[in-house]
């Protein structure tokens, strides 16, 4: 029986499958960070309970890290939070990546540039963009605190075998358009919730002829529509981009590993649930204008009249119009960061419109890198004195204004032009207003002081 | 019953972030949909659905962020069965681990559902586990639940000793893993 990529990941994982039970899936690799651990570590105490596998769990700090001023800036709760993080790895024997430390960054770009993501893995993290893995061909999703706890103690996890979706994307991005709008136009024209149920492989020669880190942000996005995870089949980009990391395989493993990773690919003939097309060729870079990553238009467009009670809702909290040109829209600040987009190539992208120009004077720009590592090899190259020359704010790592759990949140009412991955009411602060878009995108923003389509600039 | 008529609702609206940093599973309650609540005139505060035990949602209830938080607060607020037409994947696992029922319905027959109680807020609506079906008076809609999450939400199983007893397959799975597979140190 000819299978598909998701199959066979999910088959070299089942420990144990029974007749109206969930499989029982072995976990490679747990991530572990400091916001949905706490309650999972306080449940295993009172039961007693020790973590079966130390040595494939690995832990970090990034969703509330001020990203300046050291520990000491940030607030009392969040201290603690790292702290008991902290505590439980120590008593637990976890490596910790914390504040601080070359290696410690958003979970999900620590992963991959530790070499610990790898093909034909199963990844979990306590956090729904872990989806983000599966472009290096892993199974990898997100789970919730109960599940966190039961993986520390079992290294299993129950799971229902989900539907298979394939997006075929073909054609040649044109000039100005990234992977992330690929993927915002492909959640615009699913909604929200098309992939529920589903592991989603995204190929096609398009999706072959991204970056890994292309792939990862298109990969990342993937719950937005709903997928409970999202994968690319690995090839020699992916295998470029493993070797020589600190945790990848060397030498004869290294071979060994080869042979087997070359074996995920959806076989000729394996049936989909569904099969998605997309054309790159005629995509534009897009923006969201609502407040949910499927309320998204190209740039060059306007906002659509409300068709829902949530459309309405949406433009109410937007405070904007239906028919006004999103070129037209003011912003107040600028974030370049999140798991989505702030790796090296994102930063680079974003300077690359920047060199030379400045910040609208209205506007407050921050670039917050995705590791400590990113940072440091950004600032090899001199992007950050880029950014900086150009009035950026240059901050540490970590989630930041993704989520505004530490100090960087938007006012009320302020506008921002972000490379995140959810535009949701007050994900950036209480009554912030958020519009997605990719790197290149927030950057012309940033110059612009308004919406703009970065092929004007470039 | 309390209704929320609104589709995609996020987890981001159901428990704000500030309310993340506590490291506790109890005391969430307060700070459902907080910042909607904050601004007044929300509908879970009207009198007529002070304790309410079942909410009934549009589309897509729970997506976005995977915090178990969000079930906590709605199973703290009260709560105890959610219906809607869809629910996001983490979301609807986080309510089993929680005690808390997700029911889907289809589309019309929430809407009949949220007709009902806009009408009359006093109107009495069951979510029958056992029998697996939502009803009230003159009507009785049945649902699916996947089993193993039945058998757990009705008898309370702690999953974790359940995944235990399989204690034997897991180290011989341990065994049979690829040696060049990363450990983290
Ligand atoms: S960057 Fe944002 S989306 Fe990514 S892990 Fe952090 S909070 Fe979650």
């Amino acid at each position: 029986m000819p299978r598909t990529l998701a199959q066979k990941l999910w088959e070299a994982h089942v420990i144990r499958s029974a007749q109206g039970e969930p499989d029982l899936l072995f976990v490679d690799l747990h991530l572990v960070h400091e916001v949905t651990s706490p309650q999972a570590f306080e449940g295993l105490r009172m039961a007693g309970r020790h973590v079966r596998r130390p040595d494939l769990t690995v832990a970090t700090t990034d969703h509330n890290v001020p990203t300046r001023g050291g520990l000491r800036s940030a607030d009392e709760l969040s201290r603690k939070q790292m702290e008991v993080l902290a505590e439980n790895c120590r008593a637990e024997g976890i490596p910790l990546h914390q504040m601080g430390s070359r290696r410690q960054g958003i979970v999900h770009v620590i992963g991959p540039e530790l070499g610990l993501t790898q093909p034909g893995m199963l990844i979990v993290c306590g956090d729904s963009h872990t989806s983000t893995h599966g472009a290096f061909g892993a199974l990898a999703f997100g789970i919730g605190t109960s599940e966190v706890e039961l993986v520390l103690a079992t290294q299993c996890l129950p799971q229902k075998r989900q539907g298979d979706l394939a997006v075929n994307v073909t054609g040649q991005l044109p000039l100005g358009v990234t992977a992330k709008d690929i993927v915002l136009g492909l959640i615009g024209r699913m909604g929200t919730s098309a992939g529920q149920g589903h592991l989603v492989e995204y190929g096609g020669p398009t999706v072959r002829g991204l970056s890994m880190e292309g792939r990862m942000t298109v990969c990342n996005m993937s719950i937005e529509w709903g997928a409970k995870a999202g994968m690319v089949a690995p090839d020699d980009t992916t295998f470029a981009y493993v070797e020589g990391r600190p945790h990848a395989p060397k030498g004869a493993a290294w071979e060994k590993a080869l042979d087997h990773w070359r074996t995920l690919r959806t076989d000729d003939g394996a049936a989909f649930d569904g099969v998605i097309e997309v054309d790159a060729s005629t995509l534009e870079p897009h923006v969201t204008w609502g407040t949910t990553p499927a309320q998204v238009v190209p740039v060059t467009g306007r906002v659509p009249n409300p068709h829902s009670e949530t459309d309405e809702r949406a433009l109410r909290y937007m405070d904007l119009r239906p028919g006004v040109a999103l070129a037209d829209i003011a912003i107040d600040r600028v974030f370049i960061g999140s798991c989505t987009n702030a790796r090296l190539e994102d930063l680079r992208a974003a300077a690359s419109v920047i060199q030379g120009r400045h910040v609208h004077p209205k506007v407050r720009a921050m670039v917050v890198p995705g590791s400590t590592s990113v940072k440091l090899a950004a600032e090899k190259e001199g992007l950050d004195m880029v950014f900086k020359a150009a009035g950026f704010e240059w901050r540490n790592a970590g989630c930041s204004m993704c989520l505004g759990m530490n100090p960087d949140i938007l006012a009320p009412g302020e506008r921002c032009a972000s490379t995140s991955n959810r535009n949701f009411e007050g994900r950036q602060g209480s009554g912030g207003r958020t519009h997605l878009m990719s790197p290149p995108m927030a950057a012309a923003a940033a110059l612009t002081g308004h919406l703009v389509d970065v092929r004007e600039l470039i | 019953m309390a209704p929320l008529d609104l589709a995609d609702v996020d987890t981001d609206q159901i428990i704000p972030k500030q309310f993340l940093k506590r490291v506790e599973r109890t005391g969430y309650g307060p700070y459902l949909f907080y910042d909607w609540r904050a601004r007044g005139g929300f509908v879970l505060d009207r009198p007529e659905y002070a304790g309410a035990t079942v909410l009934v949602a549009g589309a897509n209830f729970g997506c976005g962020s995977s915090r178990e938080h969000a079930p906590w607060a709605l199973r703290d607020f009260g709560f105890q069965a959610i219906i809607a037409p869809s629910f996001a994947d983490i979301f609807r696992a986080n309510c089993y681990k929680t005690g808390l029922l997700a029911v889907t319905l289809p589309d019309s027959q929430v809407r009949h559902l949220i007709d009902l109680v806009n009408e009359d807020p006093s109107v009495e609506v069951t979510a029958d586990l056992e029998r697996q079906v939502v009803r009230g008076e003159g009507f009785e809609y049945p649902f699916v639940i996947d089993l193993f999450a039945r058998e757990m939400l009705l008898q309370g199983l702690d999953e974790i000793a359940l995944v235990e007893r399989h204690d034997a397959d897991i180290s011989a799975y341990e065994k049979r893993r690829a040696e060049w597979l990363p450990a983290v140190r």
